[in-house]
């Protein structure tokens, strides 16, 4: 065959058609996301960035517009993700482990638990603020507490920081556990000592970003009580609010004032959010391994 | 085939193995005492019921470099792994058999296979240095094993008996993975020697490497022979020629009826003999080149 300018210029004409109408596709695919997500951005931070004030850090809630902030509604959300992040690390990593390094999959319950996690991922958060409602609030009787919201937002996010840490393990090539059971370490100090701390940037990264799904849930709160006014600082088993909550409250009120409340505490959210995401990024990115 | 058997039967001989080099390894192996370190009588290792490896029987001397070669699919790697039961770590192995070593059999019901391994290391395919620094990887196995007196001076040793100290003496903290290939392999080899194992296991420890991170690794094993025991798979015959005193030369067997390959060893001898007068056909045919 003859190689001629015509036959290395000679790709068909639908082809290119297709092609292009293809890229373009993909093109107004991205503008859609990145035009809607903009457009709410900037009318929510022209609306509310003139209350983001000590005012609104600092001070309860209040049926004074001018006087109203979200004090305490941010120090729940702050207080809810300790609490969270300290239950749900340790179940969420440790079960992972498990279904990693140590569960036979050719055991009926392994595979059950595993069906179980995947679905678990899959129910809607308002039914775990009812399973909290009926078992933690009033089954055992812990009360519309701190500690019953954080208990549902953990089970909530289990299986995501499961999910997530599962991928972490499962990224450390086996060939680094093989060499060190070939020095003579048992499995324990192959899972200690190896396959966790070579998988913990991911496990970090799994968790903030499932933390930051968590501290915007609305719906299960509300049925776990967390309360729209509340003056003073929350406690592990007070009554306590939480910064969605609140946003949500603000808006169902009629006065147009608070409105822009609560388009300030969306700002508010927005940069607890954002500031999480970021920080799980630069830990990828610090952390990142090559094998 | 026909062609094949009707060669005439010419000394054996493989291309680049100096005669030399093979008379130095025949005067070696007479001058040296032979030790039964490895009694493997009648092993089989079977994967999901499936053998992989039939019937092996050979033992493995005290302070000799031993070469397994063959072909791929040949059972080599899993017959090597049996020595420090890596096979353990895989569900669906099964090990038949006996290995005695120092008259111990090391499946036996008393044996723990994590002891095993401490005294019985192992130096991988691929590099695999541990994602941490130089200086921890080396410590990674006395840590392990609670010895924590003059670790400096312990991986300060494995590095120096593994070539590789003038090399990274003044990055001990530097991540493994800066190393070059050659040099990890080392580290690897390193790691092992720092937890004072009886012998060494080396699964192709070269097959990844450049011609001249290899010939550091061969000249290594010539030096650590005389501390340790040393059993390699390779499939490089030169290779085996150049470090080996004793080879083990392992085949395939077809089963065509239930599609099944099985690896076998075919013959064992001092390396010098399976190279220039092999008691098989088989082996003939592979170390001349004419098969694999």
């Amino acid at each position: 065959m003859s190689v001629t300018t015509e036959s290395l210029g000679s790709r068909s004409h639908g082809d290119r058609v297709r092609g292009t109408a293809f890229y373009v596709l993909l093109l107004v695919s991205v503008t859609i996301g990145f035009l809607l997500l903009g457009v709410l951005l900037v009318d929510v931070i022209r609306k509310g960035i003139g209350y983001v004030d000590p005012t609104l850090l600092n001070e309860p809630n209040s049926s004074d517009p001018n006087k109203a902030g979200a004090g305490p509604a941010i120090r729940g959300t702050i207080y809810m993700m300790i609490l969270l992040l300290v239950m749900v690390v340790p179940i969420g990593v440790g079960t992972a482990l498990y279904l990693e390094e140590y569960a036979n999959r050719e055991r009926w319950y392994n595979r059950l638990l595993e069906i179980n996690i995947q679905n678990l991922a899959a129910v809607p958060s308002i039914v775990y603020g009812i399973l909290g409602l009926a078992f933690l609030v009033r089954g055992i009787g812990l009360g519309r507490v701190l500690l019953a919201g954080a208990l549902i937002l953990t089970l909530l996010v289990l299986p995501t920081v499961i999910v997530a840490s599962r991928e972490a393990i499962r990224a450390v090539p086996d060939s680094i556990r093989q060499g060190a059971y070939a020095l003579g370490a048992t499995q324990w100090q192959v899972v200690w000592r190896q396959v966790l701390p070579a998988s913990i940037p991911g496990i970090a990264t799994g968790s903030i970003l499932a933390l930051a799904r968590a501290i915007g849930e609305t719906a299960p709160l509300l049925l776990v009580g967390a309360l729209t006014y509340v003056a003073v600082n929350p406690t592990l088993l007070g009554s306590y609010t939480a910064l969605p909550v609140q946003i949500y409250q603000w808006i169902a009120r009629p006065q147009e004032e608070f409105r822009v409340l609560a388009a300030a505490g969306i700002i508010v959210l927005l940069v607890i959010l954002l500031t999480m995401n970021a920080f799980a990024i630069w830990l990828r990115n610090r952390y990142q391994r090559r094998w | 085939m026909s062609d094949m058997e009707s060669a005439p039967a010419a000394p054996a001989r493989i291309a680049g193995v100096d005669e030399k080099i093979l008379a130095e390894r025949a005067r070696e192996a007479a001058s040296t005492r032979r030790d039964v370190l490895f009694d493997v009588s009648r092993l089989t290792v079977s994967y999901a019921d499936v053998p992989a490896l039939k019937g092996v029987s050979l033992e493995i001397y005290k302070n000799f470099v031993t070469a397994f070669i063959g072909p791929s699919g040949c059972g080599k790697s899993t017959f090597i792994r049996c020595f420090n039961r890596m096979n353990d770590l895989i569900p669906s192995a099964n090990v038949d058999g006996t290995i005695l070593y120092h008259g111990i059999d090391l499946y036996g019901p008393e044996v723990d296979s994590v002891e095993v391994r401490k005294r019985i290391g192992m130096v991988f395919q691929k590099p695999n240095p541990f994602p941490k620094s130089i200086y921890d990887n080396v410590a990674f196995g006395p840590r392990v094993l609670g010895w924590k007196k003059d670790l400096d001076a312990r991986v300060e040793r494995a590095l120096r008996h593994a070539a590789l100290w003038d090399e990274v003496k003044n990055r001990l903290k530097a991540s493994a993975y800066s190393l070059s290939g050659g040099q990890q392999q080392r580290l690897c080899i390193a790691r092992c020697l720092a937890v004072e194992p009886d012998v060494l296991l080396m699964d192709e420890p070269a097959s990844a490497l450049d011609p001249i991170s290899t010939t550091a690794i061969e000249d290594l094993m010539h030096e650590l022979k005389r501390e340790y025991t040393i059993v390699i798979v390779t499939h490089n015959m030169q290779q085996a020629a150049r470090v080996a005193d004793m080879t083990a030369f392992f085949s395939v067997e077809v089963d065509e009826e239930q599609d099944r390959r099985t690896g076998v060893l075919v013959e064992y001898d001092a390396t010098p003999t399976i190279f220039t007068n092999p008691g098989d056909k088989r082996t003939e045919d592979y170390v001349t080149g004419r098969f694999g």
